[in-house]
């Protein structure tokens, strides 16, 4: 094997035993969207009427609806946690041990990212048999489709994650981040409700819906679940992770990036 | 050839300089501390040798390898211990030191048989199944030095490491890292505590972020203790 993927395996597993060693994390992660499936949709979906849009061939229910969302919402919290870790490794030193390991930084950052990817997808797979378990089970072959779509947009959110790292000094810093940026890319997104039903309500909503890398993670998971493509939200995801990741390597760079703005004593 | 050459190095965080015009060559297989007050600018000589800062001013060489070039090659060549703890506390000392051999690239059982070999140089060998939660301080620091030596380092580099241990774990890691260093390995130790440096070890004053000397400590201090030479050199550059 290749130290490029000795350190790759080695990161991804310590990341993976640090989530599973915090158990209250792997419950919280799974009751939230579990939460919204059972207790929020049941009582939406009395309010909202759904039509056939596709990748939908027809009616559904509220619950179904919401599904893909709730995926993208475990990978964005994922992807805001593996980030909230990461100014905790800062402040803890322990990121300083990564950085100066004789491997590209862009690869060891990347292997940070892989390793978030990975217990997020752990933690979708939880989450969507319980979800079969309630009644709520998608084409058999959904579950595979899907994964691929949820291996970009993990690592579009997690990017989205290690950039605002690179930016933040303090874990003091993050509850704001968390208001900031995962409600507002949530609600503002197809999550919870479709573009058209938002159009109903406000175009303006409407857009910042349409521009937000959320919303097209979401439709990604969607479409994929039922084994299309949705091309233009491929697209969206992967222009935004590469521009994500793309500013996250600048904060992280030594010469530019947040260690030169940290004194030293 | 040097384990670690430095040429004419400098650094400043906006307007404030932090080193100016520091250069040093350490002497293979010897223990250099580089002594200097709070503040003087160890960290940032650190952090430059580690890569963790970059600069446009000077240069660094380790075991010949430009690191501004050849970062890679130069951060393969160090071993460092840095000031804070970079532990994962509630993993065992053997899978903390696991994960540090495959960020070097190093797997499977050559990991496991550097691991085993880097814990007894440093009389950890029965700790290696323990949880990092229940070592001492002492414990801990001696484990970040067994893993720093885990890929065979050219130059171990320790940035104040006895920083919060009582006396006599800091008698031992000091009694230890110059048993290292007699073995061969280069060691480039910055602290403030004259009490932890030897007559036969090399010193490099750093004040103001400036070389002010760079000798035998036997020499720096002639028949006086190394305390009082080290407080005066201090203190004429604060009047």
């Amino acid at each position: 094997m290749t130290p490029w993927l000795i350190a790759l395996f080695a990161i991804v597993r310590r990341e993976a035993l640090r989530f599973i060693h915090q158990r209250s994390r792997f419950l919280a992660a799974l009751v939230r969207p579990l939460v919204w499936l059972v207790v929020f949709a049941a009582g939406f979906r009395a309010a909202l009427g759904l039509s056939i849009i596709p990748p939908y061939e027809t009616y559904i229910t509220y619950e179904v609806y919401i599904v893909p969302g709730l995926c993208g919402m475990i990978q964005l919290f994922n992807g805001m946690q593996s980030s909230l870790s990461l100014v905790y490794d800062q402040e803890m030193g322990s990121m300083r041990l990564l950085l100066t390991a004789p491997l590209p930084r862009w690869w060891l950052l990347l292997c940070k990212l892989l390793a978030g990817v990975a217990v997020s997808i752990l933690q979708v797979y939880v989450f969507l048999a319980i979800a079969a378990g309630f009644g709520i089970a998608l084409p058999p072959l959904g579950y595979v489709a899907v994964l691929p779509a949820l291996v970009l947009s993990g690592l579009m959110l997690g990017a989205l994650g290690l950039l605002i790292s690179s930016t933040i000094r303090q874990l003091e810093n993050f509850a704001g981040v968390m208001n900031f940026v995962i409600f507002p890319m949530f609600f503002l997104s197809t999550a919870l409700y479709p573009l058209w039903k938002m159009a109903e309500s406000s175009a303006i909503l409407r857009d910042i819906c349409a521009a937000n890398p959320f919303t097209h993670a979401v439709e990604l998971i969607r479409f994929a679940l039922y084994q299309s493509l949705n091309g233009w939200a491929l697209l969206w995801v992967a222009l935004s992770f590469v521009l994500f990741f793309g500013l996250a390597l600048v904060g992280y760079d030594p010469a530019y990036g947040m260690t030169r703005r940290r004194k030293g004593g | 050839m040097t384990a670690l050459e430095v040429t004419d190095l400098g650094y400043s965080y906006g307007a404030k300089r932090a080193l100016d015009g520091v250069s040093f060559a350490l002497r293979p297989g010897h223990f250099t501390a580089l002594l200097g007050p709070n503040g003087a600018g160890k960290s940032t000589l650190f952090a430059l040798l580690t890569r963790l800062f970059v600069t446009r001013e000077g240069r660094i060489a380790v075991a010949g390898h430009d690191i501004a070039k050849e970062p890679r090659a130069a951060l393969s060549k160090i071993g460092v211990v840095f000031q804070q703890p970079t532990l994962d506390l509630d993993m065992t000392v053997a899978m903390n030191m696991r994960y540090f051999a495959a960020l070097h690239g190093i797997g499977g059982r050559e990991a496991a048989r550097r691991t085993e070999r880097a814990l007894a140089q440093l009389d950890m060998a029965e700790r290696a199944g323990e949880k990092v939660r229940s070592l001492n301080g002492g414990h801990r620091r001696r484990m970040e030095i067994a893993r720093a030596l885990i890929h065979d380092p050219e130059v171990l580099l320790l940035d104040e490491p006895t920083v919060g241990l009582d006396f006599k774990s800091r008698q031992a890691i000091v009694a230890h890292v110059h048993e290292l260093a007699q073995t061969g390995l280069t060691v480039f130790w910055a602290t403030h505590l004259v009490d932890e440096i030897g007559d036969g070890d090399d010193v490099v004053v750093l004040h103001r972020g400036e070389v002010l000397a760079h000798e035998p400590a036997a020499d720096l201090r002639g028949g006086r203790s190394l305390a009082e030479v080290f407080m005066e050199m201090t203190a004429e550059g604060i009047a």
